[in-house]
């Protein structure tokens, strides 16, 4: 029988499948930040439970952790407990932890692919839904909660129900303008926030095989954003490239025996999928999302839509309910949306090839009046990396902020957020209300686009740079 | 786990479509290392006035009718975006042990099944009917009857629902999740010896 890619790796973690019972399918790598994991360990504890694969487990601080003065205690009581906590239950069950001082501490779905913890083929958990992140590399990767994660420190597996499969076939060549982030964008305003739900997508086309791994990984990243519990990437020559000789990668012989393996994964020609979708590259304008939900999202060159363009209820609804929130007027143009604020970093742009496109548009500019600007890198080594590339320097000579890494304004813990009414153009993933800060106004963009905003103070096309 | 029983409850109505994990329960409320006390945090920036206290009058639930309602009836898309389990945490903590919609969000949904939250999958028809009769007497007590996979309604809106028997099963008798998969730690054993054999680089 012909498979998909998600097949193939379903069938071969189906650990046990009996009727009456959700199957069970087995985890190798789990990834934990503090957020969602310190109620885990608690429970583990009291059922007099111990974690079964510590070896399977790669840990971080990112969610509280500040992004400046890190020699500093943390100033909030209960963020540095969070941290604590973190600390103590990574140590008491020898567990991998790249602690706060750590050089390799960052976001965990950055510092992940960048110690090679991740390969082809795996099943990857972590309780995070941006864990979609890793299906670049052709891994099953998805965000479970702080339950599950208990589940599988305690027994390695977990009961789950099969996905159906989506096709998203990107066929065509990207402008040089619009990047993996303009097409997620692009895909969720196709399908919806809920279009991918019950789904694995699987993303495939000349366009996504043209995306580097960062480009893979900031598509699959945003998968979780239309609904799917996971988005796969078939590894290629480039996946090879990028994880050989990183520190968790297979070496020797090992690396043989993998390849041969990774190679077994790509999707059949002609396996059936539940769902095809289908975009063309070359119609993908950079993307501003104009509302509170992601699919709310329209290109640069377009109007802010009226309620009455829409063709159901709901949505109607749905796009005066945002216009209020976003304080914006129908039919004004994306282009005359002023911005207050400009967050470049997290999990889905805070990548080192996301600095080198901010920065290009950023060099020589400077911030508008009134803008704060804070360049966010992903983890530490993007940081030495742009450092060594003097992209700091760009950045700060612009009025820039260049911070330590962390989540920061993705999602707005650790005190980085947006005041009521304060406007960002942010390169995250998430433009819901208050989201950024209570009453904080969020547009989505690509590191480029947001840093042509900065330089502005409002959206620009940059394709008319 | 609390077993799930049979009820007669108020349910309260939120006809709001995605309506995301963040409005659920803002982050500025996930430091806490502890699962409890999540209840008065509940859709906090909505529920509350600027000063963080004082109950916003216009928010649903904050209607004198809807207290102490134990069902409550949304939207499409309910609880997507973040992982964060705080957030039927807290809709559990605040009262609420069943949900009502068309769809969930899959993180979500999973979530709410570990806490003893039932949610119920409706048509939009269905949906729409249930909203209409709670506009229609804000107040009025459903029946949830989950062996049954009965809710009935006092306008005779009541209907029969599907729900996955092993989630059923668990709800109805409060069980441990882990519980039930470690009886099969010997099939796990046996997969992980033969996971060693294929993927040797995966134990390297």
């Amino acid at each position: 029988m012909k498979k998909t890619m998600y097949e193939k790796i379903w069938d071969s973690h189906l650990v046990v499948d009996v009727e009456g019972q959700a199957p069970l399918i087995y985890v190798d790598r789990h990834l934990m930040h503090e957020v969602t994991s310190p109620q885990a360990f608690e429970g583990l504890k009291l059922s007099g439970r111990k974690v079964r694969n510590p070896h399977s487990i790669l840990a971080t601080m990112d969610h509280c952790v500040p992004t400046k003065n890190r020699n500093l205690p943390i100033a909030d009581p209960i963020a540095r407990k969070q941290i604590e906590v973190m600390a103590d239950n990574c140590k008491e069950n020898g567990l991998n932890l790249y602690d706060m001082k750590s050089h390799n501490n960052g976001v965990i779905h950055v510092v992940v692919p960048e110690h090679g913890f991740v390969h082809p083929g795996m099943v990857v958990v972590c309780g995070d839904s941006h864990t979609a992140t890793h299906g670049a590399f052709g891994a099953l990767a998805f965000g479970i909660g702080t339950s599950e994660v208990e589940h599988v420190m305690a027994t390695q597996t977990l009961p789950q129900k099969k996905s159906k499969t989506m096709l998203v076939q990107v066929n065509g060549e990207l402008s040089k303008y619009s990047t993996a982030k303009d097409i997620a964008l692009a895909i969720i305003g196709k399908i919806g926030t809920a279009g991918g739900t019950g789904y694995v997508i699987e993303y495939a086309g000349d366009a996504i095989k043209k995306l580097s791994m960062e480009g893979r990984m900031t598509l699959c990243n945003m998968a979780i954003e239309a609904g799917a519990r996971a988005g796969l990437v078939a590894p290629d020559e480039k996946t090879y490239e990028y994880l050989n000789g990183k520190e968790f990668a297979p070496k020797g012989d090992n690396w043989e025996k993998a390849l041969a393996y990774w190679n077994s994964l790509p999707s059949d020609a002609g396996a059936e999928f539940d769902a095809v979708v289908t975009l063309d590259a070359a119609d993908i304008a950079p993307q501003v999302s104009w509302g509170t939900s992601p699919e709310q999202v329209i290109g640069v060159n377009a109007n802010v839509p009226a309620p009455e363009s829409f063709d159901n209820e709901g949505k109607r609804k749905a796009c005066e309910s945002a216009l209020a929130y976003m304080g914006l007027t129908a039919n004004m143009p994306i282009t005359d949306i002023k911005i207050d604020y400009v967050f470049i970093g997290s999990c889905t742009n805070g990548r080192i090839e996301d600095f080198r496109a901010a920065a290009e548009v950023a060099k020589g500019t400077k911030v508008a009046n009134g803008v704060t600007a804070i360049a966010v890198p992903g983890s530490y080594h993007v940081k030495d990396q742009a450092e060594a590339e003097g992209l700091d320097k760009i950045f700060i000579d612009a009025g820039w902020e260049w911070r330590d890494p962390g989540c920061s304004m993705c999602l707005a813990m650790n005190g980085d957020e947006l005041t009521k009414g304060q406007r960002c153009a942010s390169t995250s993933n998430r433009n819901f209300e208050g989201r950024q800060g209570k009453g904080g106004r969020t547009h989505l963009v690509s590191p480029a686009m947001a840093a042509a905003a900065a330089a502005a103070g409002h959206f620009v096309d940059i394709r008319k740079l | 786990m609390q077993p799930y029983t049979k009820h007669e409850s108020i349910a309260a109505l939120m006809n709001r479509s995605n309506v995301d994990t963040d409005q659920i329960i803002p982050k500025q409320f996930l430091k806490k290392v502890e699962r409890s006390g999540f209840g008065v945090h509940l859709f906090h920036d909505w529920r509350y006035n600027d000063d963080g206290v004082t109950a916003n009058p216009d928010f649903e639930l904050n209607k004198p009718a809807f207290q102490d309602a134990k069902i409550l009836v949304v939207g499409d898309n309910f609880g997507c975006g973040s992982s964060r389990e705080h957030a039927p945490w807290a809709i559990a903590d605040y009262g609420f042990n069943t949900i009502i919609s068309t769809s969930y969000a899959d993180i979500f949904y999973n979530n709410c099944f570990k806490n003893g939250i039932l949610a119920i999958v409706v048509s939009q028809s269905q949906l729409d009917a249930l909203m209409a009769e709670i506009a229609a007497n804000e107040g009025v007590k459903f029946t949830v009857d989950l062996e049954n996979r009965q809710v009935t309604t006092p306008a005779g809106n009541g209907f029969t629902f599907e729900i996955d028997p092993f989630r059923q099963g668990n709800l109805l008798s409060g069980l441990d999740d882990i519980g039930l998969t470690l009886k099969h730690v010997d099939k796990i054993d046996q997969y992980e010896v033969q996971h060693k054999q294929l993927y040797p680089w995966l134990w390297a």
